[in-house]
Formats: structure tokens, sequence, C-alpha cells
């Protein structure tokens, strides 16, 4: 197969000039017009959801719910959709047991994913009305996404089946008194490593995992950084949009160093307001 | 025997000889690395190689290189073994000048043509192994004491096959000495003809080839390089050596690639000799040339083999020495007997 | 000291294969494989203990190149994040960013004009051949043979220099924008794609010869780290991996759909034996395969704008969304939620590599340290994608 489309190319591949490439693409941009039309007319809707429209579930969804609802019975707590994906919230009781009717009921033998989500917003730092861009503005209350929540913080993970192709996101709710959620080692051994990651990240601690330590952050780490309340310590460091650090010629550092530094001042001080107090140290 | 103008005493010619051959050994190895490890392989993956120093094609980077390890730093691992670390290159390049002493460029041209040249020569060459066990434990590095394990494992094994190989070519020379195999090649004939006397290559080719394969693991060559696994080990049990030692170890695997590259010319290609050009003056000076030719040749093809397969594991690769190289050894010295005794 | 024999005194035949087992009471050895390691494609670090050379069990650490991604998308508006996420797979950085543009875009509504569409798809494509050819030529390095790496290389010279000439960056474009992409293709670049392509199956055909039909790769290859399909699934071991273990499963086809894969014709390659050989040889087909879809989309770009109308402030509205794609290291996708905002609320970045790292411990018991290599090698994680 490979020599034919060789020997096609081989054929075609004479000097193009710059107006019959131009023109061979019009021509199948005409004929791609053609197609577009035509595929707009009877496509299906796409999966472009209007924003804020929740749309209904598919079959496919509705079958992996009504699955899940037989099994797991009054564990589910609420379901939606999600520009095709469906996304079920199940009470942290039945977090083991959904991880086994996925894989055993739902055919989901992929696990392709096991995190944490912290609804909480994250402090504001620095004003915004002083020009200050260190983030974007997200809303100051508490809101939940898909499928609801019940308190501030979530573990939620994503499985498939290979076989069949479809996949379902399951979502449960944690403590935030005594975050700790159970482990899915036993039914999908990958979640060794996302249950550390999630521990580490957010102080989820997960029951029946072997050994809960640290993955990515060295061992005397303290803290959860994904947190909202744990600061992005570049920002806490260097605020933002950050200084030019000014080093004194060298010859000049003792007393000489007013010139040149402030020279540099001007040049960084239209960035930020509170650029001279750093200078005159 | 030369005539020399002066009358000197046999120690003198000893000393003389001796100092040759300890020139020829460093001269040996830059030829080998610049020509087939700097410039062929370069070729080969599609690079130049070294092209400023020296101005033409680079021909100095080896020297300079050179230059540049003896004045460098003698780091030495805090834990290791001071005494062992410091004298394993040396081991190493004792063996190799030791091999070259029997190894001949022309009738006359031999620091000493011992009767058993060819099993002398392989017992010093032998004495590698110790030095790389001595240095793969002296480094206090477990690379490197995977290195050297791996190492004396593999070169030990492939003794037997280089043994073997050889022992079909005294069984049709009739004699261990080198120069008398060279001897036997120069005069012999290949059924009757002897328009180019009679490299044993073409009646030996099973040797020649069992020969080729074991020089190659005894070199610690791809597809033998286990113990030298770049992609594991790093340079296994050289790892912790810097300066000047890894000099000594670079200047001793060059140097052992050249002196069983010159084995197997020596045994398989005729040596020095060039058939029916049998005046011992010309033969002197034409001998050493005629000689690195036939070395040059045998190294590109080990060398080619280094640039192009990957490596063995190291039990495929005593699969490989025992139970198919040694039985392909001992049927060809079967058939070179009986086939020696009916013709 | 006990010395047991075991000879199969049936066939005389089998007697090269008597094994003697001598009990000897050593200690294990505890080797540390990084994290400077050639081997191990970076920072990784491998805590192996061994018996001899046989693996007892190996702990992979990593967080060597941890950058706190998902942390640093929560402090950066859409566009910025493109900068980020390029950067977590760096030898296919544009695949990475297409999930992601893809995702904001379904949240804001908007779709990207058809041009855009071939373009992202064909600079995705590229980015696969880029990394492939690297790996076909590395992971002949892997198992000793000096010479195939620099051959991989040198033809995927010619890959980025196309990546180059459209992008102005080889490794790190940045060059997709919410709605479409930043700038048009230059003249003549559609034709020096086709003739690179024609380069790229060439290279295909050398490397197959010279590595994956050599008898000693396939004896250091065949039958090491196999990953049976449950394991690998249970794991999350996605992409390459999963389909050289048997199972027909590849996001182009089979997700939902996104850029233009569903119109164009294309195959899935799966080898049933799940070994490092039948990984290689997947990933050998797939670059024939990405070329042959190039070749077919360049063939049918459309001419158009190449930037849908987006507002010059971009806010994304409320919502969560899923976008998973067929990387060239496995199944990416990010999990995007936002609350409205300039900038995402939360991203959960699933990289494949992770997951396919994730598996070393079950993989490497009882192989011995040359075949560590070997799986590592033809696992084919990037520090980037383990550790964000």
């Amino acid at each position: 197969m490979a020599d034919d489309l060789e020997r096609e190319q081989s054929g075609a591949a004479e000097e193009v000039s710059v107006e019959q490439q131009l023109a061979r693409t019009d021509e199948s941009a005409a004929a791609e017009q053609a197609r577009a039309d035509a595929d707009e007319a009877d496509a299906p809707p796409t999966d472009e959801q209007a924003p804020g429209e929740p749309r209904p579930l598919d079959d496919v969804e509705q079958e992996l719910l009504a699955r899940l609802e037989r099994e797991l019975g009054d564990g589910v707590v609420e379901s939606a959709d999600a520009f095709g994906m469906l996304v079920v919230r199940v009470k942290p009781e039945a977090w083991r047991r959904a991880a086994e009717v996925s894989k055993h009921e739902l055919e989901c033998d992929y696990l392709s994913f096991i995190a944490g989500i912290d609804w909480q917003p994250a402090p504001r730092e620095g004003d915004e009305a002083g020009g200050d861009t260190s983030s974007p503005v997200q809303p100051t209350e508490m809101t939940f996404g898909v499928g609801g929540s019940a308190g501030r913080m979530q573990v939620f993970a994503h499985v498939q089946s290979t076989k069949h192709h479809w996949g379902v996101t399951l979502k449960t709710d944690v403590d935030e008194g005594h975050p700790h959620a159970e482990s899915w080692v036993a039914t999908y051994p990958g979640a060794d490593w996302h249950e550390r990651e999630c521990w580490e990240m957010f102080g989820v601690a997960f029951d029946g995992h072997p050994s809960l330590r640290h993955l990515y952050l060295p061992s005397e780490f303290e803290g959860h950084p994904l947190r909202k309340d744990y600061p992005l310590l570049a920002r806490v460091v260097k605020p933002w949009p950050g200084l030019v650090d000014v080093e004194a010629m060298p010859g000049e550092e003792d007393g000489n160093g007013a010139q040149p530094a402030a020279a540099e001042a001007q040049s960084a001080d239209a960035q930020s307001a509170d650029a001279d107090e750093e200078e005159s140290s | 025997m030369i005539e020399l103008a002066v009358n000197v005493g046999w120690g003198t010619i000893l000393a003389i000889k001796t100092i040759v051959v300890l020139a020829i050994i460093p001269l040996g190895a830059i030829i080998l690395g610049y020509v087939f490890l700097l410039k062929m392989m370069a070729h080969m993956q599609s690079r130049l190689g070294p092209m400023d120093p020296g101005g033409f094609h680079g021909w100095f980077q080896l020297i300079g290189d050179g230059i540049k390890f003896i004045q460098k730093e003698d780091v030495m691992p805090a834990k290791s073994d001071r005494r062992i670390f410091a004298i394993a290159p040396a081991v190493v390049v004792i063996s190799t000048f030791l091999v070259f002493l029997v190894l001949p460029t022309g009738p006359d041209l031999v620091v000493s043509d011992l009767d058993v040249g060819v099993f002398y020569a392989l017992a010093v060459s032998s004495l590698s192994v110790v030095g790389v066990l001595m240095a793969g434990w002296a480094s206090a590095n477990k690379f490197a004491l995977l290195g050297a394990l791996r190492a004396a494992a593999q070169l030990i094994a492939y003794e037997l096959p280089l043994l073997l190989a050889v022992v079909g070519v005294v069984v049709m020379a009739g004699t261990m000495s080198l120069q008398g195999i060279v001897e036997q090649q120069q005069n012999g004939a290949i059924f009757g003809w002897d328009g180019i006397g009679n490299p044993f290559v073409f009646a030996q080719i099973i040797g020649c080839v069992l020969f080729l394969v074991a020089a190659q693991a005894e070199l610690t060559q791809t597809p033998f390089d286990m113990p030298v696994a770049e992609s594991e080990l790093v340079a296994g049990y050289m790892v912790e050596y810097t300066g000047f030692r890894f000099l000594f170890f670079f200047i001793g695997e060059f140097g052992t690639a050249f002196a069983f590259a010159g084995l197997a010319a020596t045994l398989f290609l005729g040596g020095w000799a060039i058939p029916h050009v049998t005046d011992p003056g010309w033969s002197n000076v034409l001998g050493p040339i005629v000689l690195l030719t036939k070395v040059m040749l045998v190294a590109f093809l080990m060398f080619w083999v280094r640039f192009t397969y990957p490596r063995l594991r190291e039990d495929q690769l005593q699969a490989v020495a025992w139970k198919f190289l040694i039985p392909i050894g001992l049927a060809n010295i079967l058939i070179t007997g009986a086939l020696k005794v009916a013709f | 000291m006990s010395v047991d024999f075991a000879v199969d005194r049936q066939a005389w035949r089998h007697l090269a294969d008597a094994q003697v087992n001598v009990e000897l009471d050593t200690g294990d050895m505890i080797l540390n494989l990084g994290p400077q390691h050639p081997a191990t494609h970076g920072t990784l670090r491998l805590v192996v203990r061994l018996d001899g050379e046989r693996v007892v069990s190996a702990d992979p650490v990593i967080g060597y190149m941890h950058r706190g991604y998902e942390k640093l998308t929560e402090f950066r508006t859409y566009p910025q994040v493109t900068t980020l996420i390029n950067r977590i797979d760096w030898l296919s950085s544009f695949a990475n960013e297409v999930p992601f543009m893809h995702g904001a875009e379904l949240l804001m509504g908007i779709e990207a004009p058809p041009r855009a569409q071939y373009i992202r798809n064909i600079l995705t494509e590229l980015s696969r051949i880029a990394t492939f050819l690297l790996f076909l030529g590395e992971m002949g390095l892997q198992v000793g043979a000096l010479t195939p790496p620099f051959y991989g290389f040198r033809d995927r010279e010619h890959v980025l220099n196309l990546i180059e000439a459209a992008t102005g960056g080889r490794f790190h474009p940045n060059f997709n924008r919410i709605g479409g992409l930043k700038d048009d293709l230059p003249w003549g670049w559609v034709n020096e794609c086709r003739n690179t392509m024609k380069v790229v199956f060439d290279a295909c055909n050398t490397l197959e010869e010279l590595v994956a039909e050599n008898e000693i790769f396939q004896g250091r290859t065949r039958s090491i780290g196999i990953i049976p399909q449950e394991v690998g699934a249970g794991y999350g071991v996605s992409g390459s991996n999963l389909r050289a273990s048997g199972v027909d499963w590849d996001l182009r086809r089979d997700g939902k759909p996104y850029l233009v894969y569903p119109d164009l014709d294309f195959k899935v390659w799966t080898h049933p034996d799940g070994d490092s050989y039948s990984r290689y040889w997947v990933r050998l087909q797939e670059t024939r395969e990405a070329a042959r879809m190039v070749v077919q989309m360049l063939d049918r770009i459309p001419s158009g704008p190449i930037m849908a109308k987006v507002p010059r402030i971009i806010k994304v509205p409320e919502g969560e969304v899923w976008v998973e794609t067929e990387n060239p290291l496995g199944q990416m996708a990010y999990y995007v939620i936002s609350k409205g905002a300039t900038g995402p609320f939360r991203v959960k970045i699933r990289s494949a590599s992770f997951s396919n790292v994730s598996i070393l411990p079950w993989l490497l018991r009882g192989v011995y340290v040359p075949d560590v290599i070997t799986i590592l090698g033809s696992l084919y994680f990037i520090l980037g994608d383990i550790d964000r």
C-alpha cells in the first residue's frame, strides 16, 4: 500500500506554481463547500451545546445510568450530561461499589484517572482595580458543577470501556472535616498512583490503599497544594508581574548604586506601582 | 639476520624492539580509533566526524584527546580500593603489550618468535580479564561491579571458541609459531596452484569466522558489549575512570583490537607475507605495510559489525558461545584433522 | 547449598536444556537507575532490587519534573494556558494544545472553520510522525545499536522543518488559538509537505530493515515485557501500548469526533502479542499511517478563514467538559471546569505517560536488567507527560 501511494505521489509531484496551487485548493474548496452544505442539512446535532442548557441523555448514557441505578440503588444521588459525557454523583459509602459495578456491569475495564475538585473560590490576590492582573477573576460564591456537590471537596474519576467505547464520570462528595474516600485499588490496579496523587494534592485519605505516600512531592512536603487555600508560592515570593532583578554594577555597590538602579527603576516603573519602594533598598 | 654496520649486542636490539612495540601500541590504537571509530562510524551515521583538529579532516583529534586526558586531575572515588584502582588499567595494557611481542611484521621484525607463539598469544590476552575484574571491584560502584561480573563471564566463555578456531590453523600449518604459520601460507599451494600461496582463510573459512566472532566478544564490542553497555551501565567497569587511567583503558581497548586484527591477519590472511616475494630485504620493508593493510581490512569488518548490530543479552551471549560456537569449533577441528590426514 | 538436577529423560536431545539449580545464600542488591541515566528518558528514578541480574521489585520515583501545571492553570487566562500545556509532552507539543482548545471551543459554543481544522489535524499528525521517528530510532539505541537513532533524528529534521515553517517553532509552536489558528500556511508548504511524506516513507522502510528485521533486536524484544489486555486496561495504559496488546481502540476512530478524523480513511493497527517488539511494530505502522493521513488531508484541504469570530477578551461560559484525544503517547484528556471567567476554574490534565509508567512495578518483576531498559524504551514515555 505504501508503494501505491508513492507511485501516485511521484506522478503528481511536478513543480507546481503558486497560482496552480491556489487554483487546486479553490476547486477542492468548492467541492468541500458542497459537501459541507449537504452534511449540515442532515447531520445530527453536534457536540455543540448551547452554553447554559443541559442536554438530555442519549441512549447509551441512559443505558449506563439504568445499570448503575439498578446495582447501586439509592447510592446514585444525581446524574447529568456534559457535552456527551455522563456524569453520575454517588454517595461516599457507595464509592467502592460504584467501581465494581463499572468494571463488571458496565464493562468499563479502563481506568482513565481519579482526581479531586475543590469548589471553594480561591482567595483574591492583589487589587484588580489597581491594575493587578495576577489571575483571572473567578466568581466569589461557591457554585458546583455538573452533577452538583454536597460540599467543598469532591473526588471524581473517569472510566471507559475498551470494547464498547463508552465511558462515565463518577463523582463523590468528600467530608471537609475528615476528608476520606474508599480506595479503588482492588478493582483497578492503576488507582494506586492516582489516589496517591489525589492524597498529596488534596489531602483526601483513601481507605484500603496499600501505602499512601508522596508521589510527586518530596517526602517532607507539608500542605496540600491543589487546595484553593494553598497559595501559588511563586506569586507569594515575587508579586506579579514581577520585577527586574537589579544587580549593582561591579564597583558601584556601596553608595554609588543609586544612579544605574534608578534608571532601571524608571523602565520597570511603567509595569507596577510599587516598584520605587523596592528600588530604594 | 639483518646486517648492521655497527656491532650491537642482543640486549640493545631487544631494547630497541621493545621500545618500538611500546610506540606501536598507542599508534595502532590511534590509527584504528581515528579511521574507524571517528570517521567510519560518523559516515555510517550520515555525519562527518571531527573535521577541525589538525586541519585535514580532523586527524589530530585523538592525539589531542590523549593530551587532554594526560593533563586531567586524577580523581578516585572515596571508597575505592586505591592501589587496585590504580593498577587495573596497567594490567589491561600489559596484556596487550605481551601479545604484540609475538606478532611478526616481517621475517626478522618480531620481538620474539616463540615456538608456542599462538598459544602464548591467546594465553596472555586473557590476562585482561583480571584487569577488568580489578577495575570493576575497586571502583566501589554497583554499575561498575555489574559490568565487571558480566565481563568476567563473557571473556572466559569466549576464550574457548577463540582457541578452537586457532587449533584448526595450527593443524593445517603444523606449527604454533606465528612466523612458521606465515611461512606456511606464503609457500603453500591451494590444490596445487601456488599463485597466491595458501592463505588459510579459504580452507579455514569456518575457523576464520569463528575467530572474528570470538575476537569481537573478547574485545567487548557490540554485539557482545554487555560489560560496557552504554545505554545501561554507561561505561560499565570503566565508569569511575577519568583522565590518564581512562586513556590507558582506551589504548588497551583499541590496542587489543589492533592485536587481534593482527592475529587474524597473520593466521588467516598470510600476515606480512606477499606470495613470491621472498627477498628478506624487501620483505622487511614491505612487511609492515602489508600487515597494516590486512589489519585495516579485518578491523573494518569488526567495526562495521560493531556499529550496526544491537547487543545480545548476557544469557543469550553465553548461549551463543556454549551452545553454538564451541560445537562448531570442535567440528571444524575434526574436519580439518581428517582432511589433513587424507590429503 | 543444595543441588537440584532436572533432566528430561524422555528425549536426550533436550539434554542441552538441563538445569542445575545451585541455591546460594546471597543478598539482594539495590540499584538506582536514575534520575541521571541515559536510558530513563529524562529524570525518572527507578529503584530496583536485584537478585543477581534479576529484578525482584521495582519502584519508580517520579516528580523530578513536576511543575504544578494543574495549579498554574488556575492562574492563567485561556489563551495563556496553551503556553503551559505545550510543554507537557514536549516532543509532540502541537498535539497537546488541541484537546484543550477543542474543550474551550465546546464550552463557548463556537467551532473553528474547516481550513483551521484541517491544518490543525495535519500539524497533529506531523507531530505524531516526528515523535514516532524519534522512537523508532532510539529504540535501537536502548538495545545497543548505535546507528538507528541518527537515522531517526536525520529524517525527523524534515518534519520539524515543516512545523517550523508553518508555526515558527520546532518544539513549542503555540500556534492554536481559541476558534482557530494564529496564521495561515506559507506559500509552497503543501508541496513541501508532500515531498516530506515521501522521505518519511523511506525512513520507515530503512528503519524497518535495519532494526525491526534484525535478529538480535528481535531476540532482545520478543516476549519481553508482555502486557495482558486486562492488566493494561486496569492500569490505564493507552495508545500504541494497548493496541500492541491486541485491544482495538483508537480515539481518533472510536472516541467523540474531533478535528477532521471522521472524514478520513485510516486503519487502526493492532498486534496480538503485547511484547516490546509488538509495541515497536505498531508504532512503525502508525507512522506510515500518519503519513498517509497527511497526504489525504493535503489533497482535501479547503480554503477559507482560519479563525472564527471570537470576542477580544475570551470569557468561557460556565460548564464542564471532558475532551480526550489520541496523542502519540496515548490517551491525553482534559477535564475543564469553567465558572464563566477569563480563565479556567480547574483543569484536570490526564496525561498518557503517567498511567503507562504506573504499570512498571507490575511489569518489571522477574526480568533481567537489560530487559528493564528494553521495556522502558518500548513503553515510550516522556517525563513532562508523567510529571506535568
